[in-house]
């Protein structure tokens, strides 16, 4: 016991040094957290950035849609007038459309071949042909266009016999599950009835709209919700989106895939003997039904009224905000913000608790706001770009918090590191980005010069910002952006013209002027909606008369400043079939961004 | 003239606080949802560090202490968190790690001097010292750092692809 202690003494210095050694570690530690939790908001912030880019656009291209609507109307309107200076145009636009064919007119002209192996429903449908249908797209095959066209009449038969408003009755043990967008995303529809179970009595759902456009399985989708409604009417409720409107299909998406899905299979049938005329201009075959019929079902001309029109708008196209009271939504150019007061006021007027919307993509899938009140439900994860949103679905009864649940598509096994997918979506992002200012490098660089008094070359940061948003309509972090878009000096001024340097759009015929190949480009959406509904057999073609005419009517409703001899020209040098009609496919096709230092050299792949 | 270069250099640091202003509205923006100048409170540490800031967590505690209401609901409201951020951005505080202090720290933890931290060190260090890293935090870290053969972190590697992805 007298022993000197050395535990004590060897205690004493060993301790000394596992402090100074656990400090430094401690120290070092602090470093690399500190550093890693400001790359990684870094990293979170750009995520977030390229989405508002992605969003931004998607709301302007929006904006243009309906200005392509009003641009119709206008023509609607003016039907006489327009009918004088260019006549027989108007027909083919408006007169012509198909009589409202008869079911068994339809069904009579399609003959299914021995040889399709494809799923064959069997009427009246039972929950085997979802299962069917499930398998067979599974599989990647295509529902022949007979089902589809009796699918399609069916549902129209039975909703046209069900109220605008639906109530249903839910309960802790009958939990009903309501989805958002779907925008023909297969895989998120079939990871939602994977997760959450089918559709049947016991498992009722709500989509709430937008079911097509922008994915490839468009089609598969609605086929599967719409047998799903046949088979279980009360309880699998179908919401209309924005998206639910033919015009809306020509641009994003929907109109493309059956054109391509049902064109080129042998279920082509002999062209639907029309006016006489017609039937002899063409030299193709004409297409299916298919399109056609959902024509019919949806013509822009529908039967409303102006006002009954606004309030379809009003109901498709708004979005919950902060601000109280309800104003135009600009950025989308249709429809309202509406506050948390508005919303107050109509959930207490009919005595309701919850507004559950969609229409807007979320990162999480959804979001709740207006106090709890106001639920947005968005189920297409990577609608943007892999990696971009998670998607979400809702499960709720009554008398009970509403659960969410959330899942993200990917293609990979297993996710690729956060700072991989965040340069994935930001490249692509900045890429839509420059492509939207080399569709506007005219009026661009007027308003650069405008400021630039000294003819410098250079901006300050604030005026090249100004500028940026007040030309592109974009609301957007224009500050944050700038080192992607353009070189600043060490004075922190920018040398605007540098944004155009590693874009140009092709220019398909040398001698042409710049600013008419640009204007093109522009709207190159606009104008592909339109020809498509001018060739209203589908054949892809539209004569020389008919382009020119159009290009006549859009120049002076668009207020475009283009010399019309400048546009002959450009048509003249692109027709290239030589027979006086115009492919106008390849015409839009020959129009596209070169970035330079890109492997592909076509961008824009999402031409609808 | 005093009064002249006096004049001249309060003009610079207006132009430079109206510059800040508008950087600070942009990073605000960004996380405002619903368009009505507030942000969650969750999300502040992510809009100051993406305005170029390295705060600690404490430290990040004590500024949302300053920007948030008496009454805390969980929401920052734009008109307090302007002052304070351009305040900091002027100070030029809580700068970011320079990368030589980066890679000692690394060295630190590593004395054996064998280039690498096993994947269980990193996890002990990150989660068990200094102010310890969430399970989400710690996952993705290590997402990108492990070095998929060796099951180990090459940190000399990680932090020079780190370096580059941000320049």
């Amino acid at each position: 016991m007298n022993s000197p202690n050395l535990e004590d003494m060897g205690c004493g210095t060993s301790s000394a040094t596992k402090d100074k050694k656990s400090e430094k570690a401690l120290k070092a530690a602090l470093v690399i957290q500190n550093w890693y939790r400001g790359y990684r908001a870094r990293l979170k912030t750009r995520q977030r950035y390229a989405l508002t880019i992605f969003q931004s656009i998607e709301y302007a291209d929006e904006q243009g849609q309906l200005q392509l609507s009003n641009f119709f109307s206008f023509m609607l309107e003016n039907y006489t007038h327009v009918q004088e200076k260019e006549p027989g145009l108007v027909t083919r636009l408006f007169g012509s459309s198909i009589q409202d064919k008869d079911r068994q007119d339809y069904l009579e002209l399609i003959e299914i071949p021995d040889s399709y192996c494809g799923p064959r429903l069997q009427f009246p449908l039972t929950f085997t042909d979802i299962d069917l249908l499930i398998e067979a797209f599974k599989q990647q095959q295509i529902l022949h266009a007979y089902y589809v066209l009796e699918v399609l009449f069916e549902t129209k038969k039975v909703l046209q016999q069900m109220p605008n408003f639906t109530h249903t009755n839910t309960s802790p043990s009958k939990e009903i599950t309501i989805c958002g967008d779907l925008h023909g995303k297969l895989d998120d529809l079939f990871l939602i009835f994977y997760k959450n179970g089918l559709p049947s009595v016991t498992n009722p759902y709500v989509f709430n709209g937008d079911f097509v456009d922008r994915g490839k399985n468009s089609m598969e989708i609605l086929m599967i919700l719409f047998v799903s409604f046949l088979v279980y009417p009360n309880d699998l409720h179908l919401n209309r989106g924005n998206h639910e409107d033919f015009m809306m299909n020509m641009r994003y998406g929907f109109t493309k895939e059956i054109l391509h899905k049902y064109k080129m299979r042998s279920v082509l049938m002999p062209p639907i003997p029309m006016d006489g005329d017609r039937a002899e201009k063409k030299n193709k075959l004409g297409t299916t039904t298919v399109a056609q019929g959902i024509r019919t079902s949806g013509s822009f001309s529908e039967q409303l009224t102006k006002q009954e029109w606004e309030q379809v708008i009003d109901i498709l196209w708004s979005d919950p905000r902060g601000k109280r009271g309800c104003y135009p939504n600009t950025n989308r150019g249709g429809g309202c913000y509406f506050g948390p007061d508005i919303t107050s006021k109509i959930l207490n007027k009919y005595q309701l608790k919850i507004l559950v919307r969609s229409h807007e993509c979320k990162p999480e899938g959804y979001e709740i706001c207006h106090d709890g009140k106001v639920i947005t439900v968005f189920s297409a994860s990577n609608y943007y770009e892999e990696g971009s949103n998670r998607g979400a679905y809702i499960r709720m009864s009554s008398g009970t918090t509403p659960r969410f649940f959330q899942y993200q598509i990917t293609k990979a096994t297993c996710l690729r590191p956060l700072y991989q997918r965040v340069n994935a979506i930001e490249s692509s992002a900045i890429r839509m980005l420059k492509e939207r200012m080399i569709s506007r490098k005219t009026d661009l660089i007027r308003a650069f010069q405008l400021q630039d008094r000294n003819k410098s070359g250079k901006l300050s940061m604030g005026q090249w910002a100004f500028s940026m948003e007040n030309v592109l309509g974009l609301n957007l972090p224009w500050r944050s952006l700038s080192s992607h878009l353009v070189t600043t000096d060490k004075d922190g001024n920018i040398d605007y013209m540098s944004g155009f340097q590693d874009v140009h759009i092709q220019k398909p015929v040398k001698e042409v002027q710049s600013t008419l190949i640009e204007t093109v480009y522009r709207y190159r959406s606009d104008l592909q909606i339109i020809f498509n509904i001018i060739d209203s057999d589908h054949s892809g073609l539209i004569s020389m008369e008919e382009f020119r005419s159009m290009w006549k009517l859009f120049k002076s409703h668009y207020s475009v400043h283009i010399d019309d001899s400048q546009f002959d020209e450009l048509a003249e040098r692109m027709d290239l079939n030589k027979d006086g009609s115009i492919d106008f496919n390849e015409f839009l096709k020959a129009f596209y961004v070169v970035h330079k230092f890109d492997q592909l050299t076509k961008s824009d792949t999402k031409l609808a | 003239n005093l009064n002249l270069l006096e004049d001249g250099k309060e003009r610079k640091e207006e132009i430079a606080v109206a510059e800040f202003h508008k950087k600070i509205k942009e990073a605000f923006e960004v996380f405002d949802h619903e368009s009505n100048n507030t942000v969650d409170v969750r999300e502040v540490g992510t809009i100051i560090r993406s305005l170029g800031c390295c705060p600690s967590e404490g430290e990040l505690h004590d500024l949302i202490a300053e920007v948030e209401e008496e009454e805390p609901t969980g929401y920052i409201r734009f008109e307090k968190f302007l002052p304070v951020m351009t305040e900091v951005l002027l100070e030029r505080r809580y700068r970011p790690i320079p990368e030589d202090i980066l890679l000692r720290a690394f060295e630190v933890l590593d004395p054996a001097k064998r280039g690498f931290l096993s994947k269980d060190e990193l996890i002990k260090y990150m989660t068990e010292e200094g102010e310890p890293f969430s399970q989400e935090e710690m996952e993705e870290m290590l997402s990108a750092a492990i070095d998929p053969e060796s099951n180990s972190v090459l940190y000399k590697d990680y932090i020079t692809m780190m370096v580059i992805d941000e320049n």
